[in-house]
């Protein structure tokens, strides 16, 4: 009994941020009669597209328990490796790769200091934060790459359209379909939910918990890596402060969705309508002329809200 | 003071858990109150302590109809309850304990007379036999000394009645007689308990009278001097359950499945060397804190060791960490269900299938339909009260979570199985369900290893037993000729 309460719970858990998201839906479209125009959705759906996809992999590192506060650094270092070698000269598929690559390496890096290091995950991972800000700003000399050649794919991945729908927000639907299958139909997924539930349990009853984090930091610096490749060909250049503070709107992303941010429960369902929720605010806010100023005042007390509704129904 | 609860009634949802029970509590009697889990105890507790309101029935306290708001109005009234799980605060000292929410300070500024609440606290102390420094953190003292503390606590705030749910769980033989030393004197000072146990033995020895409950229905309150094990079993069971222990069937031993030489944790324990054949069952016997959680943790590579070999079937092992040992044919049931061995949000099945998901995994998918004949068929195996397989594990009483514990090492079909304290905090007719399990597996030729606390259980199960005694092997002792005069002899090193 105790069982179907709790997946009702679970099912409400979501549901209440889904109706979060159709009731700021509904105010915007009520205050600004552009904000529901095909237009004007796509765009909020290409901007979400970048934290969404850094959201994702924060998702599976707060399910076990821990944090990533390194995504917006290992997004600027990443996506200033694909710039330079594609200023080289390099074609797009092979420094996609490498770049992706380098995110998961950077990413391995945080849980190695986590699992073998036993360094608590915030502070690992604020250390590697400015690591790997000093990497990119060394790397760069502190200002932008810029003269990546034309090559096509490149710009077709931060800017182009496929069946109508821009190619950043095929390239999310892809990676939020394959983590969703990922975390209900796999062992792997399973695990994830199992350490953040239980981490003691779970080492006892013989899964391998230093080698699931490990890949679990590994795939969120790849997902930022990817975030920050489609940054890059949407603004033709590789900024060294690029990503500054994304980690907060991927981790009010995760936690909007339902997260729980003491892991073992939560969904990458509630991390892409969290993600929804905090891009339409944005553009919202954007139409409706408010100053970015009050922009983050207003962003703030939603998420203040979001919690405190959520605590209220737990 | 005198506690009548009369015709109780509750319900939580449609599930009816107490059937207009009653229970009287006369001044200076010790009355023990007897179940199953889930028989009702502790919700007739929690309404006696005004947790829960009763749907029907009255709580009179010295005649009088009373109901409480709120823990402080139980305590102002003398009642104290001393939980399972202890409410000592490790981090704090012996006299912060002693004193939280009800500190000395230096008029109303909030400054602390330290000092003088440490001199207070060893006074009280030392009046209960009990000489530790109040300066101390909690934590660094022995289970038995933190019950102490709390029973320390329930008198610093004259409790005339205190109720103790499974007190002697994590006790040492000594430290039990000094609580029930304890227990006899504050009796003759007109202090009532109401003592919670699952241990027969304790309970006719330390008790005056017996209330039982079945499902949530009285069944009959007895003097302890009229009535007899058998009767107070058959009473909370409903039924006869023969011998406690099942009688061992000629079992047939062979080679040696798991040998353990010299192995050493410094400051933990040293050169433990023993062995365990196919279809044993090997006792582990000891003190509390005599070092034998940490060695079966470190055979199954969850602690690291300084020295020592492991051989199994006849080769030598390496074991780093558990998941070598599954592999090596070892499960291990921990001494802490719920810190070790369950994810207490997740349900029966997702507990269940936690060590073996590989195997319901074709093409990286997890096959739903082969998981759950797999939970179906160890929930009537294993005799699992509950309504479905996705029920939460914490919301399952003691020995049915003990018993999801079992299914999921069972499900592995390991070579060993290593049991710490499989019994704590489960009922006599779990408890029976679970030896004659770990009697099926030593006869289809598992080797099992017991760590027990209780020692009834140590010599009514084993065929052989190790005792453990403050990190070294003091001595084994084969079936036959077992007492447990022997055992305590050498579990105390002969003292």
């Amino acid at each position: 009994m105790t069982a179907i309460r709790e997946r009702l719970g679970n099912g409400w858990k979501q549901l209440g941020s889904m109706i979060g998201l159709v009731l700021i839906v509904l105010i915007v479209s009520a205050l600004n009669a552009d904000f529901l125009t095909i237009n004007n959705l796509l765009n909020v759906l290409r901007q979400v597209s970048i934290n969404a996809l850094i959201a994702f992999g924060m998702t599976f590192v707060i399910l076990t328990g821990g944090i990533d506060l390194s995504v917006g650094s290992m997004l600027a270092l990443s996506s200033a490796v694909v710039a330079q070698l594609m200023a080289k000269g390099v074609s797009f598929y092979p420094a996609l790769l490498i770049g992706i690559v380098a995110g998961a390496i950077m990413g391995a890096f945080n849980g190695i200091m986590i699992t073998k290091g036993k360094v608590a995950p915030f502070i690992a991972t604020l250390a590697t934060l400015t690591i790997f800000r000093g990497f990119t700003l060394v790397y760069t000399d502190g200002s932008p790459i810029t003269g990546m050649s034309n090559d096509f794919s490149f710009q077709l991945f931060g800017k182009g359209y496929m069946f109508g729908i821009p190619v950043p927000v095929v390239t999310m639907l892809v990676v939020f379909l394959f983590l969703l299958f990922v975390l209900k139909k796999t062992v792997f997924g399973r695990q994830t939910y199992a350490i953040g539930g239980n981490e003691e349990a779970s080492i006892l009853a013989g899964i391998k918990v230093d080698r699931i984090k490990v890949i679990i930091y590994s795939i969120s610096g790849a997902l930022s890596a990817l975030a920050g490749i489609i940054l890059i060909s949407r603004l033709n250049s590789a900024d060294p402060n690029a990503g500054t503070s994304y980690e907060l709107d991927a981790i009010a992303a995760v936690v909007l969705g339902g997260t729980s941010l003491s892991g073992g429960k939560g969904s990458i369902w509630g991390t892409l309508i969290g993600a929804l929720i905090i891009g339409v605010l944005n553009n919202g806010l954007n139409l409706l002329n408010v100053s970015p100023f009050y922009q983050l005042v207003v962003k703030g007390f939603v998420i203040l809200l979001a919690v405190l509704i959520d605590r209220k129904k737990s | 003071m005198q506690i009548q609860l009369k015709n109780i009634s509750k319900s939580f949802a449609k599930n009816q858990v107490l059937h207009r029970v009653d229970f009287t509590l006369e001044s200076g009697e010790v009355h023990a109150l007897m179940g199953e889990n889930g028989a009702g105890k502790s919700t007739l507790m929690k309404i006696l302590t005004g947790v829960y309101t009763q749907d029907e029935g009255h709580v009179l306290i010295d005649g009088k109809e009373t109901r409480f708001k709120n823990v402080k109005e139980v305590e102002e009234k003398g009642i104290a309850f001393i939980h399972q799980e202890l409410n000592i605060f490790p981090n704090l000292t012996v006299a912060e304990n002693l004193f939280l929410g009800h500190e000395e300070k230096i008029g109303h500024t909030g400054i602390l007379k330290t000092k003088q609440m440490e001199q207070k606290t060893e006074e009280y102390l030392a009046g209960l036999g009990l000489s530790v420094k109040a300066s101390k953190l909690a934590g660094s003292l022995s289970v038995g000394q933190q019950q102490m503390i709390e029973i320390a606590k329930a008198l610093r705030l004259q409790a005339q009645v205190i109720i103790m749910d499974e007190p002697t769980a994590a006790l040492t033989d000594r430290e039990i007689q000094i609580l029930f030393s304890l227990i006899e004197k504050l009796k003759k000072q007109g202090v009532s308990f109401v003592y919670i146990s699952h241990r027969m033995e304790e309970i006719f020895e330390v008790c005056d009278k017996i209330t039982i409950l079945r499902d949530g229905q009285y069944i009959a309150t007895k003097q302890v001097k009229d009535t007899t094990f058998d009767e107070v079993v058959y009473m909370m069971v409903g039924r006869s359950i023969g011998d406690r222990y099942p009688v061992r069937s000629g079992h047939k031993q062979s080679d040696v499945f798991l040998e353990v030489k010299d192995l050493t944790r410094r400051g933990a324990f040293e050169n433990i060397s023993f062995h365990v054949k196919k279809g044993e069952i090997l006792g582990v016997a000891g003190l509390m804190g005599a070092g034998r959680t940490e060695i079966m943790k470190a055979i199954f590579g969850y602690e690291s060791i300084h020295s020592g070999e492991i051989w199994i079937n006849g080769d030598r092992v390496s074991i780093r960490k558990p998941s070598d040992a599954i592999r090596y044919g070892l499960g291990f049931i921990t001494e802490d269900r719920k810190s070790e061995g369950l994810i207490l949000d997740f349900s029966i099945q997702e507990n269940m299938v936690l060590p073996i998901l590989k195997q319901f995994q074709s093409l990286f998918v997890i096959s739903k339909q082969r998981e759950k004949s797999f939970v179906h068929k160890m929930i009537k195996k294993l005799n699992i009260k509950t309504t479905n397989e996705t029920q939460q594990v914490k919301s399952l009483s003691g020995g049915n979570q003990q018993k999801v514990v079992l299914a999921k090492w069972l499900g592995l079909m390991p070579d060993c199985l290593i049991l710490d304290e499989p019994t704590r905090g489960v009922d006599v007719g779990a408890k029976k369900e679970i030896y004659s399990l770990m009697q099926e597996l030593a006869d289809q030729g598992v080797a099992i290893i017991v760590v027990s606390s209780d020692l009834p259980e140590v010599l009514g199960i084993s065929d052989r037993i190790m005792v453990i005694s403050e990190g070294k092997v003091g001595g084994f002792v084969d079936k036959q000729d077992a007492t447990g005069e022997k055992i305590m002899n050498l579990a105390t090193g002969g003292k």
